[in-house]
């Protein structure tokens, strides 16, 4: 799901009704695009861009020491979020950054081992470009696939490994669909196995219990923006014991983060990205509840008041401000129009070249008819129960119009099998 | 990406919206596209056999913004004019008078079809041949 799609910049005509009490337009509900920064964490950062400005690696001076000193207290905020030591963080410029530098910089570094990498198909662009790339230059990748749910079968995993098998990379959670793969248990395969296990963990860092021990995790890529931090900020954890795995590095230069990743440390970034973490640590418990709380009670609403709605994806496994939602015969981007003061994703793509549906919601074995009818729902921090009435009632009422403008809700009310219809494709 | 006012204004407002009695002599029905396209278009006419004039005009759509624009334009255009003078409607009219970004464009393909599609049914129905002037025109 594109950014571009969550808004369709159409001046939306002054609705006649009052807004309800409490609610702002427009709503953000597209937390799993990127979060609005927590103004804690603005505070937290703004005097990195001002007085604070030394180089981190300046070992001669007091501007040096301060950097580095504010670096070294982020790294131990996300070593503590994640149950990792903080010389196992190495920064980066976000997740994209960190899933690349994990798994291309495995692959070099385990050639003589194994040439075998093992993914799934509902990653991100990210991971699933980063393994395309590797075959080219003679890695074999096995994309594992999911089931209706969303999750991978851990058989199909165990049968995947062979003795070439280097890296296992599987995504914490997914971006689209909110589900939460078996982490521990894939972990635990693969160390059994002796394989190294990295998960992109950027959409689970903060907002559910992560724990690199507990979870077997051996590489875990996260970010800021995710996490009501900065963007151009993430981090990399690269396991240093039981086992330690190294990582070829993929930017040379400086030498720095012990020589993983070259560049000038972001220090006003990694500040903001370490006092992120520790908020999303102190609130994580009360918030996951009440953001799950949220989601319940707008699929509930949803579910009473349309007929031809699902969820998609595993509802027992999943992020609690995440609902993914098909609402079958009305189009995502015409849905999309007609709630143009929310935003949310849609499951369409329509103003891609391709014409092609998620990628994400394909791989569930959902319908291009259905899946160009999906809508994300990303809830976070910042939204509130005001917001979700909005929202829920906005959507009911835009989905009742365009389902009466619709010939295929028409005829399915009628009885039609629109499978058994000769569509003329286009 | 921002949609053009007509556009908006077809979306809030569509024309002729609803359903003719397809199984009538004097009704025709196009429908075109396919749902895991995203499209789907279906536009109804009624003809009068005296004049051949389309004296009503219905569609539903499922698909995007400019989907629904188009085949709403499309029920506006057709309405009052006769068989020969609907066949004379491109696709390139309706870009032009919704403004329609070139990913769009398909979207009015698809309503040229669906006036096609909805002549030649009714044609069907009423044994009318296929004249030149339509063979032509595809």
């Amino acid at each position: 799901m594109s950014n571009e799609m969550s808004n369709n910049g159409v001046v939306v005509s002054e609705s006649s009704a009052p807004l309800p009490a409490g609610v702002t337009l427009p709503i953000y509900m597209d937390n799993h695009a990127t979060t609005p920064i927590d103004p804690r964490v603005l505070d937290a950062m703004l005097p990195y861009f001002g007085k604070v400005f030394g180089n981190a690696a300046s070992r001669n001076h007091v501007f040096g020491w301060e950097a580095e000193q504010a670096v070294e207290k982020a790294r131990e905020q996300i070593a503590k979020l994640i149950g990792a030591t903080s010389k196992e963080i190495i920064f980066t410029s976000g997740a994209t950054e960190s899933n690349n530098l994990a798994i291309k910089g495995i692959a070099e570094m385990y050639r003589e081992r194994g040439n075998h990498i093992i993914t799934q198909v509902t990653e991100h662009k990210a991971v699933l470009d980063t393994c395309k790339k590797l075959e080219k230059q003679g890695y074999r990748v096995t994309y594992l696939p999911v089931q209706a749910d969303g999750l991978i079968d851990l058989e199909d995993l165990k049968r995947a490994i062979d003795d070439k098998t280097i890296l296992v990379s599987i995504m914490y959670a997914n971006n689209e669909i909110g589900v939460i793969q078996p982490i521990a248990e894939i972990g635990k395969l693969c160390h059994e196995k002796g394989v190294i296990f990295h998960t992109d963990a950027v959409q689970a860092v903060g907002k559910i219990p992560v724990d690199v021990q507990k979870d077997n995790i051996d590489v875990l890529s996260l970010s800021g923006h995710k996490i009501y931090g900065p963007k151009g900020v993430g981090a990399l954890y690269v396991r240093r014991r039981n086992p330690r795995v190294q990582i070829s590095e993929q930017i040379n230069g400086g030498g720095h983060e012990r020589g993983m990743r070259s560049g000038t440390l972001n220090v006003p970034g990694i500040v903001g990205l370490g006092m992120a973490c520790e908020i999303s640590g102190q609130e994580m418990e009360t918030e996951a509840k009440r953001e799950k709380e949220l989601r319940d009670y707008m699929k509930a609403k949803f579910e009473k008041a349309l007929d031809y709605v699902h969820v998609n994806g595993n509802m027992d496994h999943h992020l609690p401000g995440n609902l993914n939602m098909s609402f079958v015969y009305v189009e995502g981007e015409s849905l999309l129009m007609g709630i143009n003061d929310i935003a949310v994703s849609s499951g369409s793509a329509c103003t891609s070249a391709t014409l092609e549906p998620s990628y994400v919601l394909k791989a569930l074995g959902l319908g291009d008819d259905v899946a160009h009818s999906s809508i994300r729902f990303g809830l976070g921090r910042f939204n509130t129960k005001a917001d979700v009435d909005y929202v829920s009632d906005k959507v009911i009422d835009v989905v009742s119009k365009l389902r009466e403008l619709s010939p295929l809700y028409e005829m399915v009310k009628e009885g039609i099998d629109l499978s058994k219809i000769e569509w003329a494709a286009h | 990406m921002a949609y053009s006012d007509k556009v908006v204004d077809h979306y809030n407002h569509p024309r002729n919206v609803g359903t003719l009695d397809k199984s009538a002599a004097e009704v025709g029905t196009g429908l075109v596209g396919a749902p895991e396209c995203g499209d789907v278009m279906r536009l109804q006419i009624r003809v009068n056999p005296e004049t051949n004039v389309i004296e009503d005009a219905k569609f539903k759509t499922f698909g995007c913004g400019s989907a629904i624009a188009s085949s709403s334009l499309a029920t506006e255009w057709v309405k009052g004019k006769t068989i020969d003078e609907a066949m004379a409607i491109t696709n390139t009219d309706i870009v032009k008078e919704l403004a329609l970004p070139p990913v769009k464009i398909h979207c009015s393909v698809l309503a040229e079809d669906a006036i096609r599609a909805a002549i030649g049914d009714w044609k069907k129905k009423n044994n009318v041949a296929e004249t030149a002037t339509v063979a032509a025109a595809h």
